[in-house]
């Protein structure tokens, strides 16, 4: 198809000198300088950034059941406004995704939806309960060939039950992605635990709750030799945890929110309930902890968390708003501000954490590669010198509940291609 | 400048005067055979509460009718808020009747607060006690309170603040609202604060805060021109944050005893309902040095004066004059 043929003049290969790159029959067909068309759709490129198409490990999609919030079709076409090629759904749907047939519906849907990949994450427990495994293996085995299980937005408290799972995966390769949170530290918890809630009396969520959950993990990780993932990092000292961890040689790796990389609980003193999240936003202190991991590689990537929340659920005192907040149309511009413009990463380094190792750690096939001829043409074209205030009336996403509406970022994703079909043209979905 | 009153840390120590000042000059109608001023007719009070507080409720309710405003009480119990209307909702339909001020009692941290800043409603709000943030008519009538018992004189300490006065909070901090506003405003008037509780029940970060935190009372009690007796309730124990009631009673309650440790001078707050036997003995209850029901009292006029700035002045502002200029000049 003429259409899926295009040529990109002008690209910076993960930031390095310019070169065009062909993109025909879904591959990466040719790279050079001087290449002449043929026919191909010309995309000048002007020196911008091209990656390899984003990955996310942790992506609420909202369906089936949440389908006011968002569905698999307005979440991957925002994933793809975001420079995403392929999304992992998490699996705290109505109904969970903890049998074959549910993920076989989400990974179904994703499919119809063209604009990106979508690799379900199966629950480890029934109904996220933490009493009794799912089946793990059926959701293995089927159509969506499931390889990450959690329970996220719940914690998997029970020693047991996790040692279990953690083991268990082992047949296939899998890995359990843990929502660390102890549940009795966190009872009626509304924000971080420390000098900002103190003073606006609402309850605390302490970093410790989190720590001695991954504390516990990758001693478990290590006694059973399995793979652990920890969703959502957000504090220094479980930074330090992890990086003990791994000075041991033990598989465990780690995620780290665009928010949590930027934003404090300083901001909750509005009591807007936007930036309520979970776990919680945390001092500047870990925010600065979290970037030093993310640059030196303790915190393996990024993933969004991307928890899309209808407007009246937002629109309320604290008390009664849900926790979450949107990442997937903003998470490479807090990216470029946080890390790359702050010179603590290089666009290299964010192929690296924004796809190669979130794809390696999902196990997922044909994402994350290098961009190099005869490589999936999944890729995404950033303009770096683009700077602008975020609209939320401009998202995809159907819901709004964006922290950054007004800020200014920078970065701005021009074009995303999915196997060689361009999914965002100029900066806008096709 | 400020149309509602939503923290005690948003008043400046005039902003504070002033209200007590204004309480002062009101407190006088109490004395009059007719209560009643008629300085707030044709202005709508809406008393929102989403929690119960008959005590707190009825004082304001009494401060706005004694200023001849026409009051609305709202109550969650058997309303539409009970059936899942939102707070933003019942908000709009009382901006639709013309609430000219609402007073929100609310179970969440920052709901008054939201209220103010969301744009739902264009009239003033009075945060009457919001979760286990603030509740800053509560400090500001133990201000007025202290000041009358301990600064004094004849005019009840007309232009004065609480300079180098030393006043002790015993109990739970962390879940108290009273504890919250009245730090913030006893050291905005000048006073010395100092908190007493188990360490179970003082908040991570209250390191920060303007004020001492100690955790035994025998030493404190000596240096207290003031002590507040807080509330504990008897549920904390189920969550381990002590013991047993009578542990706590041993360790933090007044009773005669502790009580004699105080300086003469000193005097017992309590912001009720007491838990007698718990935090307070009836011995110290029942005395001469408690002001319980003084501070019941000292609420209606304070209650007054907050609603009367906030309504009544050209601009509705906190710091705008008081109704009649026969305060002593500021000296401070």
């Amino acid at each position: 198809m003429s259409t899926d043929t295009h040529l990109i003049r002008g690209a910076r290969i993960l930031g390095g000198e310019p070169a065009d790159v062909r993109i025909a029959d879904g591959t990466v067909a040719e790279i050079g300088t001087g290449l002449t068309p043929d026919g191909a759709e010309v995309i000048e490129a002007d020196g911008q950034i091209l990656l390899p198409g984003l990955v996310d490990l942790h992506t609420h999609l909202r369906e089936p059941g949440r389908e006011d919030s968002e569905t698999v079709l307005t979440g991957t076409r925002a994933a793809a406004a975001g420079g995403y090629t392929a999304v992992h759904a998490m699996a705290n749907t109505f109904p969970v995704a903890d049998t074959a047939g549910v993920v076989e519906q989400v990974w179904r849907l994703g499919k119809e939806s063209g604009y990106c990949d979508v690799q379900p994450v199966g629950a480890v427990t029934i109904g996220l309960e933490g009493k009794q495994l799912a089946e793990l293996g059926a959701m293995h085995d089927s159509a969506a060939s499931v390889r990450v299980f959690s329970d996220d937005g719940k914690c998997v408290d029970d020693a047991v039950i996790m040692r279990r799972a953690l083991e268990y995966v082992k047949a296939f390769d899998g890995v359990v992605a843990q929502h660390a949170q102890e549940p009795r530290l966190t009872e009626g918890a509304q924000m971080n635990e420390g000098v900002v809630s103190a003073e606006l009396g609402l309850g605390g969520w302490p970093a410790v709750a989190e720590e001695a959950i991954i504390a516990r993990d990758v001693l478990l990780a290590a006694h059973v030799d399995s793979r652990l993932h920890i969703c959502h990092l957000s504090t220094a000292g479980s930074v330090e945890i992890v990086r003990w961890a791994k000075s041991k040689g033990w598989n465990v790796t780690a995620e780290v929110t665009p928010h949590h990389l930027l934003l404090t609980d300083e901001l909750v003193r509005s009591y807007d309930p936007v930036y309520k999240v979970n776990p919680p936003l945390r001092t500047e202190a870990d925010v600065m902890a979290l970037r030093e991991a993310l640059a030196d590689g303790t915190i393996d990537c990024v993933a969004t968390d991307h928890a899309p929340h209808p407007h009246e659920d937002k629109d309320c005192e604290w008390g009664a708003a849900a926790m979450g907040m949107l990442g997937l149309e903003t998470a490479l511009s807090v990216v470029q501000h946080t890390m790359v413009d702050t010179g603590l990463l290089d666009w290299a380094g964010v192929a690296d954490r924004m796809s190669f190792r979130p794809a390696a750690i999902g196990r997922l096939a044909g994402h994350g590669r290098p961009v190099s001829v005869g490589e999936p043409a999944n890729l995404t074209l950033v303009d770096p010198s683009y700077r602008g205030a975020v609209d939320s009336a401009r998202f995809a996403s159907r819901s709004r509940n964006t922290p950054y509406q007004g800020r200014e970022l920078p970065g701005r994703v021009t074009h995303t291609f999915l196997r060689g079909r361009a999914t965002v043209m100029d900066g806008k979905l096709v | 400048m400020k149309r509602h009153l939503i923290s005690a840390a948003d008043l400046t120590r005039d902003d504070a005067v002033l209200i007590l000042d204004t309480a002062e000059e009101l407190a006088r109608v109490a004395d009059r055979t007719i209560r009643k001023l008629p300085t707030l007719r044709g202005r709508t009070v809406v008393n929102l509460f989403f929690e119960d507080s008959t005590r707190t409720r009825i004082s304001f309710e009494a401060a706005a009718k004694r200023l001849s405003a026409d009051v609305i009480n709202f109550s969650a119990k058997g309303s539409s808020v009970s059936k899942g209307e939102s707070l933003k909702d019942t908000a709009l339909t009382l901006e639709a009747m013309g609430a000219d001020a609402v007073v929100i009692r609310h179970h969440d941290s920052g709901a008054p607060h939201r209220l103010a800043t969301s744009g739902w409603i264009g009239g003033s709000v009075v945060n009457a006690g919001d979760g286990t943030h603030e509740h800053p008519t509560q400090a500001l009538l133990d201000a007025f309170t202290l000041r009358r018992r301990l600064v004094g004189g004849a005019d009840g300490g007309v232009g004065r603040d609480l300079a180098g006065r030393r006043v002790t909070i015993v109990g739970d901090i962390l879940h108290s609202r009273v504890a919250r506003s009245g730090v913030h405003l006893l050291t905005t008037l000048g006073a010395e604060v100092t908190l007493v509780a188990p360490p179970t029940l003082v908040p991570i970060g209250a390191g920060r805060w303007p004020c001492e935190v100690s955790y035994d009372l025998d030493a404190v009690l000596p240096k207290s021109d003031a002590v507040m007796m807080l509330r504990v309730q008897r549920e904390r124990m189920q969550a381990a944050f002590f013991p047993t009631e009578r542990e706590y009673a041993r360790r933090y309650g007044l009773d005669g005893r502790r009580m004699a440790r105080m300086p003469d001078h000193a005097v017992v707050m309590h912001p009720g309902p007491m838990n007698r036997g718990m935090e307070i003995t009836a011995e110290v209850a029942d005395s001469d040095r408690c002001t319980a029901v003084e501070q019941v009292a000292n609420g209606v006029s304070i209650r007054m004066a907050v609603l009367y700035l906030l309504l009544s002045g050209a601009e509705s502002a906190v710091g705008t004059p008081a109704p009649t200029p026969t305060r002593s000049e500021e000296t401070e």
